[in-house]
């Protein structure tokens, strides 16, 4: 005779909030004492020690905190970018290449325009042009997708490489020196075009354009009409219509919120830390962001501490790759870990286990 | 052991999450009986077969077949005991032949013999009298002949014991009679059949026991000769229930509404709505009937603004008091538009959740789905949805944890609460509702009936499509047929048959000169080709060869009473006569049986 299932497998009704923290916390700790299990099977190290290392590589000086913060900004930036595209289920893949071309355009004018005209022009211009880039490269597949109901996932994925060769083709022209085949550090003498310091702090702007963003996007998620339209149509098309939305139109609009803020996210980049361009700017960040914005699903308060965790533990990562000797793959090992367990716990968030029958009568 | 039984379940429980589908279910099934499971929507029917089928795994008690203890993890360890389920959502594979679906994913050799294989089909087809072209394909045939389908599979297949979840729900009364009649087929023959409805008279008709379930508990099992349709309902409902729906006399009926020609195409350039005519009165309730599929969710949706019309025109007509003159146009407006002339329509929509409601909202942000855009600043008014959220909770007797819950975790009868609530409450001039007490239990039923009545002594016109015949003979107070897209006929609520009704149901004018009599698929392509608006030609043309069968059937055992369906039944065959879409086999019976339907006119 057959047997019973072994286990049984149901969704959840609902779930406490601390009991949600709880799976959370558990994920984070397995995902840590695997990484302790993976670290002391490659070089044979303390994890103990090993995890010290990644504090101290993330938090562990005051120039190291504020790279930290300065990268989750960025970070933060672009999920919160993506957060209207995905709350629409627009699979915009695409943040990497809009934030390329954002940064593009940032540092086509800081490089042309640079002690031509006054400084604050040059900023707010290129904060302009990064979001104008980041809304073309936004609009392209949206239109497609609106009108010929192409494949999104596809089209953002594809039009990344895009945005690649054309930092590729830039470069060329703006090499510094010649034959370096990078930009280097833009006006690096004159700050021409750098987000100034503010109160002593090189990242003041940079928080200040973030936190904004974070803000009024919570805003209009939440209580626009527009924000409304968006989750409409995120959940039925079908019922968007019924409802009488313009289903393009949101689509279309939606999509130019956010390429032009993830446009805005390069300019971050270029403008308010790394002051160069290349094709790394991005860095794949426009990936991790998606991680972001699902985890926190859509709430861009919660989207600031899953940012500050992911660039927390790739600091961390960094460090003790360097402290010990190992490369930087294995940070991204380390890193790829920890986001498989708090994935993984997404599952048990939503569904739950049990024993079959006979287990749970012995 | 002088009673032998198929299937035995003891003490089944079932839960979901908290939720307890089954509790402590008990049911048993003879050898060659036909047992009803009998009970309302959410009464846990579906789950319990599925426990049988192999669907679902039972968290507590056995189940025996043939009186040894079984375990069923899968569909296929429920097929290997012999055990085969009909589900009420067909699983074909629509560009496969029957036969190819038939033998899909059994093992055999790896050279197929295809000719064996469809006469083996056909001859198992014929023993228990089912219609059915082992080489017709799944997309060419009509929604009775894929469900014979999926009974020939599972008995193809070696099902003794046969489940059939909601069959009739899709099926003509026609079609429904010629299914019990198989599965008395069948019965003769030994086979055990468990067939799951909530409709009485089927109750009646077919079954030789019925077990009835409420609210996830098992009931009673009585056998059908001493059953009432009173005493049943009790059983399903729990208490006794008055099943007399109203109508009031229609007062102050004025036009409203004018539909002239209204044609809507497919993708494929096929007529899903075919110079439809129709007029719609407020102060009264239009019925519409049909088959599944014959355009009703079209015709809706094109008033709507949500189905672009390719030709005719939907005129709306403001008010009687006010001038004539200002009729509006609204065909190939979309929904905002429509709105912004002032031109009030509610809808419900079958797709409750899929279309009428968001399910992860909560009842709030689904209240001013439709009203939203109220007001001129850019952010949202919850307030005056939120109020009426808690209206329509506490007029409508709405079970939820509060107006903030989301509303895809309500039950059906709830959902549709919230979705005609929020309708009505837009003060309609017109009130278009589509099924709309599919799946929900008797009293929420008699709610909606009461509130579609409300809505029609207060001048709206109601327009309503319902599936079953008996309610819409009932409540409407005119009655509209489509088929094939067409609008076979507007008949008198008060005063129309069901068996009138079954044959506008099947009744197909064909607009075309009669073409050479052909097979079934060539047919059909022709009639794509020649572009001349009979692209739907392939399948109407196929209904109406069967309702053609049928009541030819039904007037020849009748007396002098159904003259006229015989007579309707006449001109049917004369237009799909010569045009045959159908098998040569079946030609050859639909003449046979015209015949007789003629010399019973």
């Amino acid at each position: 005779m057959k047997k019973e299932p072994f286990l049984r497998m149901s969704k959840r009704e609902s779930i406490s909030l601390w009991k949600e923290a709880l799976i959370y916390f558990v994920a984070i700790l397995l995902a840590l004492i695997v990484c302790a299990g993976v670290i002391y099977a490659l070089v044979q190290m303390n994890p103990i020690d090993v995890y010290k290392a990644i504090f101290d590589g993330a938090l562990g000086s005051k120039r190291r905190i504020w790279i930290t913060v300065r990268d989750t900004l960025t970070l933060l930036c672009i999920g919160v970018g993506l957060a209207p595209a995905f709350r629409m289920r627009f699979w915009n893949i695409g943040a990497e290449g809009q934030i390329l071309v954002g940064g593009v355009a940032a540092a086509a004018l800081m490089i042309n325009l640079a002690d031509k005209i006054p400084n604050v022009l040059l900023i707010l211009l290129m904060l302009a042009a990064a979001a104008a880039a980041g809304i073309v490269w936004g609009l392209i597949p949206a239109f497609f997708k609106a009108y010929w109901k192409t494949n999104e996932t596809l089209f953002t994925l594809m039009l990344n490489y895009v945005a690649m060769q054309v930092v590729t083709y830039c470069i060329i022209f703006w090499e510094n020196p010649k034959g370096s085949n990078s930009v280097g550090i833009i006006n690096q003498a004159t700050r021409a075009g750098w987000l100034p310091e503010m109160f002593g702090n090189d990242y003041f702007w940079n928080i200040v354009i973030v936190v904004l963003l974070t803000v009024v996007m919570y805003i209009y998620l939440r209580y626009s009409k527009g924000g409304y339209e968006v989750a409409v149509v995120g959940e039925s098309e079908r019922t968007a219509r019924y409802a009488g939305i313009n289903v393009k139109k949101v689509m279309l609009r939606t999509m130019a919120i956010s390429g032009a803020i993830c446009g805005i996210a390069g300019f971050i980049a270029v403008s308010g830390s790394g002051h160069t361009i290349s094709t790394s700017t991005a860095n794949g960040r426009g990936f991790t962001a998606i991680i972001v914005a699902w985890l926190a699903r859509f709430n861009t308060f919660a989207m600031v501490l899953i940012a500050f965790g992911i660039i927390f533990m790739e600091k961390g990562a960094i460090q003790i790759a360097s402290q010990y000797g190992l490369n930087e793959s294995a940070s991204d090992v380390l890193l790829g870990i920890i986001l498989f367990f708090i994935l993984g716990a997404e599952f048990f968030v939503r569904y739950k286990i049990e024993p079959g029958r006979h287990r749970q009568q012995e | 052991m002088e009673q032998t039984y198929a299937i035995e379940l003891h003490n089944i429980t079932k839960r979901f999450g908290s939720v307890v589908a089954n509790d402590k279910v008990s049911l048993s099934l003879r050898k060659g009986e036909i047992l009803c499971v009998l009970g309302e929507n959410g009464s846990g029917k579906t789950t319990l077969v599925n426990m049988i089928s192999g669907i679902y795994y039972p968290e507590e008690g056995k189940i025996t077949v043939d009186g040894r203890e079984v375990k069923i993890r899968s569909p296929k360890d429920s097929l290997d005991l012999g055990i085969g389920m009909v589900h009420q959502h067909f699983k074909l594979v629509d560009i496969l032949t029957a036969a190819e679906n038939i033998i899909l994913g059994l093992p055999g050799r790896q050279k197929l013999n295809m000719k064996q294989v469809n006469a083996d089909i056909s001859a198992l087809a014929e023993k228990y009298g089912f219609e059915l072209d082992p080489r017709q394909k799944i997309y060419e045939m009509s929604v009775s002949q894929k469900q014979t389908v999926e009974i020939v599979k599972m008995l193809y297949r070696g099902a003794r014991i046969l489940i059939l979840d909601e069959p009739t729900a899709v099926l003509t009364p026609q079609e429904a009679d010629r299914l019990f009649e198989v599965l008395r087929n069948m019965k003769k023959d030994g086979c055990s059949i468990i067939l799951i409805t909530h409709k009485l008279h089927e109750v009646l008709a077919v079954s030789d026991r019925v077990s009835i379930l409420r609210k996830g508990h098992y009931i009673d099992t009585v056998n059908t000769a001493d059953a009432t349709v009173a005493s049943l309902t009790e059983m399903m409902v729990g208490t006794k229930v008055d099943l007399n729906i109203d109508r009031p006399e229609p007062k102050n009926r004025v036009k409203r509404l004018e539909l002239t020609d209204v044609t809507c195409t497919t993708k494929d350039g096929i007529h899903s709505l075919d110079h439809a005519s129709l007029t719609v009165y407020g102060g009264e309730i239009l019925g519409i009937a049909g088959i599944a599929g014959s355009g009703q969710k079209e015709l809706l949706e094109a008033i709507a603004g949500l189905e672009p019309v390719t030709e005719g025109s939907i005129t709306f007509y403001p008010d009687t008091e006010a001038a004539r003159t200002e009729s509006v146009r609204i065909d190939n407006l979309d929904v905002a538009k429509i709105r912004e002339l002032g031109v009030r329509l509610a809808f419900v929509p079958e797709d409750r959740l899929g279309m009428g409601l968001v399910g992860a909202m909560d009842m709030t942000d689904n209240m001013m789905l439709r009203s939203y855009r109220r007001g001129r600043s850019e952010f949202l008014d919850r307030r005056t949805p939120g109020k009426l959220a808690q209206q329509v909770k506490d007029q409508l007797e709405i079970v939820t944890p509060s107006i903030s819950a989301p509303v895809g975790r309500m039950s059906g009868g709830n959902v549709q609460k919230v979705l005609v609530g929020r309708e009505i409450a837009q003060h309609p001039k017109v009130l278009m509702v589509a099924y709309p007490t599919r799946g929900i239990d008797i009293n929420s039923s008699y709610t909606i009936y009461h509130l579609l009545n409300e809505q029609k002594e207060r001048g709206i016109a109601v327009i309503c499509v319902i599936e079953d015949l008996d309610v819409l003979m009932e409540l409407c107070d005119r009655i509209a047929v489509l088929c094939g897209g067409q609008i076979t006929g507007v008949v008198d609520g008060r005063t129309a048959k069901k068996d009138e009704l079954g044959v506008l149901m099947t009744k197909h004018v064909v607009h075309r000169p009669a073409a050479p009599e052909n097979s079934g698929q060539t047919d059909a392509e022709a009639g794509m080709a020649s572009a001349d608006g009979a692209g739907t030609v392939d399948k109407p043309a196929d209904g109406a060869g069967k309702a053609d069968a049928q009541t030819g059937r039904t007037s020849a055992d009748g007396a002098g009473t159904v003259d006229k369906p015989a007579d309707e039944a006449g001109k049917a065959d004369a237009q799909t006569g010569s045009i045959s879409a159908d098998g040569a086999g079946q030609t050859d019976r639909k003449n046979d049986i015209s015949g007789r339907g003629g010399r019973a006119k």
